[in-house]
């Protein structure tokens, strides 16, 4: 079953639809921030009936700074690893006090926002518990900027390879010490938690695709998941007025595949589906890589490597748990 | 596991009739009783000794329909501790509790409902820190949040937990107040041992206990609000002194409670900071929290039967301070001896926090008794009726040489 919501096709769709700003001016994030954008477009997607749940983080300390908040929709602070309890706790408690006739029944959605530290690495357990919670509807949106940005640029378990952080420098001896490959967050996800229905991946270079995501999984109910990439320039080392242009080149070179699990159906969208279908070739990571200070010091040798990586996600990963056993599965060879 | 037929009985009585019925439980089961009574929204639940015993029975209660509920069982203490963060913040009147390094693991959790003034109210089964691993009671778990904005309690039988739980609600949730309340229960002596209490019909209840209403403050689509944005140095001082003023104002709401609830139930627990037995004349006045008072309670009364005079005050709320009725009651001794089931490392006197802190509040005293401090019963270790016949035959013997020797004795300590 599919759940049905009105999605925007054209920019034209998506500016009509979403007219109201309720992540306003106020903020101070940096310049050419996509987290921000992020925000903007699933503070839009989600409207009015809506209540905030923001961990520490980035858009915690950029966006609610006494005075001057961004929210126009209810919003409370929640520890670094807490979004996932929050989420449950909210919705738990709009179910309980719906159901005991003391709040007028209504559908009010739920939306937990935690950065790549917090969601990925301090609040796994917290998140993996609340998407298991199926009676409560609720949306966890991982705003992935590649590191503990607010805190400095630190190193998180989903900062790329080799990239420099203040944790992951390059030095005489080590080049690289940020030698771990990033989490497979939204596929963790899914797989781990075969009953929630909806996650997705996106990005903010392309507000149709993240504006229709935000749509379904509000739409569908129960626990969603939806995982962002967020170019950061303070973070990657790049003009701030190169944001989009870096967000559309890691979708354009296969870095990050955008896409979602509807019902444990997979599907490419947008850029990616048309990489799938052959209509545009992947462009090289080296395009992607070359443009952010980050990676300076990375050899053409490593740039192999992680294209290679890159190659080997398209061409032979599969998301298990979603496939059924019983049947025996095209399995490329990878090519030597 | 459901419950059994006679109880049902005497919970249908007590959810519509007008009578209380006696039952025989353990501490965790008044408790639980108390929560179906008060009729909490949410909880959430995590398991570890001694503290797990409430949610058995909750959730035996949310099972069979005794108690509506949303019941959450959590990924471990801090995800428990956010849940019903968040629950209180949308308006849900919530429970949660834990023992230990669980209840410390929370700590992140702990604080912000706290300094966000949401009046969560918890059980604390006491229990020792690890390492070593133990499961039996010391205080030092409860103990370690008492700078952080939770009213603390003590209860001693099961029917006080049942009632302080109430209270509890009553006091977090005032207006005036709007602090979390964290319980203790020692655990295994109380948690885990059986007692005749009586659960009071709900329509007491109900007069007793508000339904909870955070006002303005409450996290909804038709109140947009930003909570706990960050203020950074601008504005902590001042929120840190309204919280302040809330905890100094919970002493008279605390009053109030109790004065009410004897009104309403019949039950009335004369001071309710304190506890004194027999203090009015006595020289040596032994003070503690929690179960210890059984064994010293039969000490005093033995003791009296030989013309000593000796008494006990037990400690009910640490949080906040009963500084008045420590000095009233306490200051007329010659020999104030303190138990404390805690041991605070490095404190002033290389003490106990009870006894640091009761310390503290007779320096204001015109009359300043001899004090002396027994570290005692760690790790769930029994005190006895013979060890507090033993301690008191030390405050005696301290008020009859009118000088203290030994400050802090580590009673029975092996060496
Ligand atoms: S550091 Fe990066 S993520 Fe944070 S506000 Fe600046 S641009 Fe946005």
């Amino acid at each position: 079953m599919t759940v049905t919501v009105r999605l925007a096709r054209t920019v034209k769709d998506l500016l009509q639809m979403a007219q109201t700003e309720y992540f306003n001016a106020g903020h101070r994030t940096c310049q050419g921030c996509e987290s921000a954008m992020v925000l903007r477009w699933v503070a839009k997607a989600a409207g009015p009936n809506t209540i905030v749940i923001g961990a520490t983080g980035c858009m915690y300390v950029a966006n609610t700074t006494y005075y001057t908040t961004a929210w126009a929709l209810p919003w409370i602070h929640t520890q670094l690893s807490g979004t996932g309890s929050a989420v449950v706790g909210t919705a738990a408690a709009l179910k309980a006090l719906m159901d005991k006739g003391k709040l007028p029944r209504e559908k009010i959605n739920v939306i937990g926002i935690c950065g790549d530290l917090g969601c990925a690495d301090a609040g796994l357990s917290e998140v993996s518990n609340a998407l298991t919670h199926t009676k409560y509807s609720f949306l966890i949106l991982m705003y992935d900027n590649e590191s503990s940005a607010n805190t400095d640029i630190q190193e998180t378990t989903m900062t790329p390879y080799g990239a420099l952080t203040t944790f992951s420098p390059s030095g005489k001896q080590i080049r690289i010490m940020k030698y771990r490959w990033k989490k497979n967050m939204a596929a963790m996800m899914v797989v781990g938690h075969p009953e929630v229905r909806y996650v997705a991946t996106a990005i903010a270079t392309d507000p149709i695709d993240l504006y229709n995501k935000v749509r379904k999984a509000l739409e569908i109910g129960g626990p969603t998941f939806i995982h962002t990439l967020d170019p950061c320039p303070k973070g990657w080392g790049y003009d701030p007025k190169y944001s989009h242009e870096i967000g559309k080149l890691a979708v354009e070179t296969g870095i990050w595949p955008l896409f979602e699990i509807e019902d444990g159906k997979f599907r490419l969208t947008s850029t990616s589906a048309r990489i799938a279908r052959g209509e545009v070739k992947r462009k090289p990571v080296k395009e992607y890589i070359r443009r952010q200070t980050r990676f300076k010091h990375l050899t053409d040798e490593d740039i192999e490597y992680i294209q290679r990586k890159v190659d080997e996600m398209w061409e032979k990963w599969l998301i298990p748990g979603l496939i059924p056993l019983t049947k025996e599965l095209p399995y490329p060879e990878t090519k030597q | 596991m459901s419950v059994s037929v006679l109880e049902s009985k005497r919970l249908e009585a007590v959810l519509k009739g007008d009578e209380e019925v006696e039952v025989v439980g353990t501490g965790t089961d008044a408790m639980a009783y108390a929560l179906m009574l008060a009729d909490i929204d949410v909880t959430s639940a995590y398991p570890i000794r001694p503290y797990g015993g409430v949610m058995q029975t909750v959730s035996k209660l949310i099972a069979d329909g005794y108690l509506k509920a949303e019941y959450i069982v959590a990924a471990h203490e801090h995800d428990q501790f956010e849940i019903v963060k968040h629950a209180s913040a949308v308006g849900a009147r919530t429970f949660v509790g834990s023992s230990g390094v669980g209840w410390l693991l929370a700590i992140e959790a702990i604080v912000v409902i706290s300094t966000d003034r949401y009046p969560v109210v918890a059980l604390i089964g006491n229990r020792a820190l690890d390492d070593p691993g133990a499961y039996g009671v010391e205080h030092n778990d409860a103990l370690m949040v008492r700078d952080v904005g939770w009213l603390l309690v003590w209860v001693d039988t099961a029917q006080e937990a049942l009632d302080t739980t109430l209270i509890a609600y009553r006091v977090a949730e005032d207006p005036r107040v709007m602090l979390p309340v964290g319980i203790s229960m020692d655990g295994a002596f109380l948690t885990h041992s059986e007692h005749v209490f009586k659960i009071p019909p709900k329509s007491k209840v109900q007069k007793f206990l508000p339904p909870y209403d955070l006002g303005n403050r409450k996290l909804h689509p038709s109140n947009v609000i930003s909570v706990a944005p960050q203020v950074n140095e601008d504005w902590v001082t001042e929120i840190r002194k309204q919280m302040d003023e809330a905890m100094k104002n919970a002493r008279k709401v605390i009053v109030e409670a109790y004065r009410d609830f004897a009104k309403i139930f019949g039950r009335d627990y004369g001071n309710p900071f304190v506890e004194p037995y027999m203090v009015e004349d006595a020289d040596v006045i032994m003070v503690g929290m929690g179960t210890v008072s059984r064994p010293i309670k039969e000490a005093v009364r033995r003791l009296r039967a030989k013309g000593e005079k000796v008494g006990f005050l037990r400690i009910r709320w640490f949080r906040p301070f009963p500084t008045e009725d420590i000095i009233h009651y306490l200051s007329g001794a010659k020999v104030v001896a303190v138990v404390d089931r805690d041991y605070s490392f490095g404190s002033p006197f290389d003490g106990g926090a009870v006894y640091t802190e009761i310390r503290s509040a007779l320096y204001e005293a015109e009359h300043r008794p001899l004090i002396i401090n027994f570290i005692g019963g760690l790790g769930g270790r029994e005190i006895t009726y013979n060890d507090a016949i033993n301690m008191f035959n030390i405050a005696l013997d301290t008020a009859r040489k009118g000088k203290v020797e030994q400050r802090v004795i580590w009673y029975g300590v092996r060496e």
